[in-house]
């Protein structure tokens, strides 16, 4: 019996690939490196929010960024990896438990030369799968021209919301503001780069020397969907190791499993050049390449079909 | 008990101690952020719909929902008795529950009742139901075309409009989901 839900999908999933192929290719020509990193690994970022899938008695990887950076710290200046990630609980039509990673990193620099990379890469994108200068999704034409949309964080609350970003932060409604009231409105004549985040959402990101109470770091939007992650990264191990105390001590009092340090990276990232790093959605990117409601559409299987 | 992580359309949940039904549901994460689940929830009492988000460590009491069999006995003011087919236990359901439906009650009718926690929601009536006309005019020969249809009120107080031809005294079907004339009924 023929599988018509996949049947279907073959024009979609030709797309994809051809998506792929031409990221290799455009990395590429920048002079950078493909790498490999494992895909099961010991130890996790602490992070209050991500639950990994347990591979015993390690997990399989929630991203790369781990071991990407200690390649980064070892000489490795510019490197990007396509690889399969998992995060635990995480499926709706635009999460998938499983889903692809495009990660790349570079040596000097900063996130704004990170939000350049991401103009020329999807405007690349988009006009080597035929679309050119304006892709059509979810009923909408956005603009891929230069240069997108770059508002703060700050600024997106004042515009879309009836509180600061500070009110916000103080009465823990940060992420229900952020997904009702101002992710639908951000990318929808052009890409929006959302930027400067306060500083307890700082991940792994650096703070600003003007401003220390944001961090530098962004996120890209297109169509209101969240594309990509990005930060200016921190370099000073005691800084990070504070962070990854405080994301653990969040974890443990939401109840969530605790993990270890990861000592490794920990140890390595004091010889870590100013650097600036990037994730963006696979899949998501492609969604909005193709014009796609969901993400079911552009993946071979769901864990459903499976 | 259920989690914010079993949420799905279609699942009936009890907040503020009244049933709602998921009819729109959104898993997002907003990046680096926690689990949020969007919500659009549909009063099964009022049938208004509301907007909810809820995080991960959110629980929900299921609205256990429940259809008895009952039929119609009496009303007294606004209060309207019906009795339990299988327990013969007598409930009350007030009017404004029971919405339209108060107007094709007649004794002995039977009805299935939706019950939410022991308390009557709803009443589900046959599609059709046989009233007598207590009040109309006269018929004058000839009138038969559908806009010729007369004014009448049947035993419930309930006014529709009826063909020509029909007497007072006489009984009829009416349409329960739509409140119109369907026949007349020959006895």
């Amino acid at each position: 019996m023929k599988n018509w839900s996949l049947a279907r999908r073959k024009h979609a999933l030709q797309q994809r690939a051809n998506v792929i192929q031409k990221i290799r290719d455009f990395f590429h020509e920048r002079e950078y490196l493909e790498v490999e990193t494992p895909y099961r690994i010991p130890v996790l970022i602490p992070e209050s929010h991500i639950d990994p899938v347990p591979s015993d008695p390690w997990f399989l990887h929630p991203s790369p960024e781990l071991c990407m950076k200690r390649l980064l710290v070892a000489g490795y200046e510019k490197i990007f990896q396509i690889c399969h990630c998992w995060r635990r609980g995480e499926r709706g039509d635009r999460h998938l438990p499983e889903f692809t990673l495009l990660e790349w990193y570079r040596t000097g620099g900063d996130y704004l030369n990170l939000m350049e990379d991401c103009e020329s890469l999807i405007r690349f994108l988009a006009t080597e799968i035929g679309l050119g200068e304006t892709l059509v999704y979810r009923g909408r034409a956005i603009h891929l021209t230069s240069p997108w949309e770059r508002i703060t964080v700050d600024e997106a609350f004042r515009r879309y919301t009836a509180v600061t970003t500070r009110e916000a932060m103080d009465q823990d409604i940060f992420d229900e503001v952020m997904v009702r009231d101002i992710e639908p409105k951000l990318g929808m004549e052009k890409p929006t780069l959302l930027y400067d985040y306060p500083a307890e959402r700082r991940s792994l990101a650096r703070l600003k020397k003007e401003n220390p109470s944001v961090a530098e770091r962004f996120e890209l939007y297109i169509g209101g969907l969240e594309i990509a992650n990005a930060f200016s990264e921190l370099i000073d191990p005691e800084e990070q190791r504070k962070v990854f105390n405080s994301e653990l001590e969040i974890r443990q009092s939401l109840g969530r499993q605790v993990y270890p340090m990861p000592e490794n990276f920990l140890n390595e990232l004091e010889a870590m050049p100013p650097s600036a790093g990037i994730a963006v959605g696979v899949d998501r990117l492609v969604m909005v390449l193709l014009n796609a409601e969901t993400i079911d559409e552009v993946v071979a299987f769901t864990p459903e079909e499976l | 008990m259920y989690s914010a992580s079993d949420l799905r359309k279609g699942l009936k949940i009890t907040i503020d101690n009244e049933p709602y039904v998921v009819t729109a549901f959104e898993f997002s994460k907003p990046g680096k952020g926690q689990a949020l689940y969007r919500t659009k929830l549909k009063n099964m009492i009022t049938g208004l719909t509301i907007d909810r988000t809820y995080r991960e460590g959110d629980t929900f009491e299921p609205a256990s929902l429940e259809e008895r069999p009952m039929q119609y006995l009496y009303k007294e003011g606004e209060h309207y008795y019906f009795m339990d087919s299988e327990t013969y236990e007598q409930i009350i359901i007030n009017e404004e529950t029971l919405g339209e439906g108060k107007n094709f009650l007649v004794e002995n009718l039977n009805v299935k009742v939706l019950m939410f926690q022991d308390k009557a929601i709803g009443v589900d009536l046959p599609n059709f139901v046989n009233l007598r006309v207590i009040k109309t005019e006269m018929w004058v020969k000839g009138d038969t075309s559908k806009a010729d249809y007369k004014p009448a009120t049947v035993e419930t107080g309930y006014e529709l409009r009826i063909p020509p031809f029909v007497q007072e005294g006489e009984l009829i079907t009416i349409d329960t989901r739509t409140g119109e004339y369907s026949t007349r009924v020959k006895e």
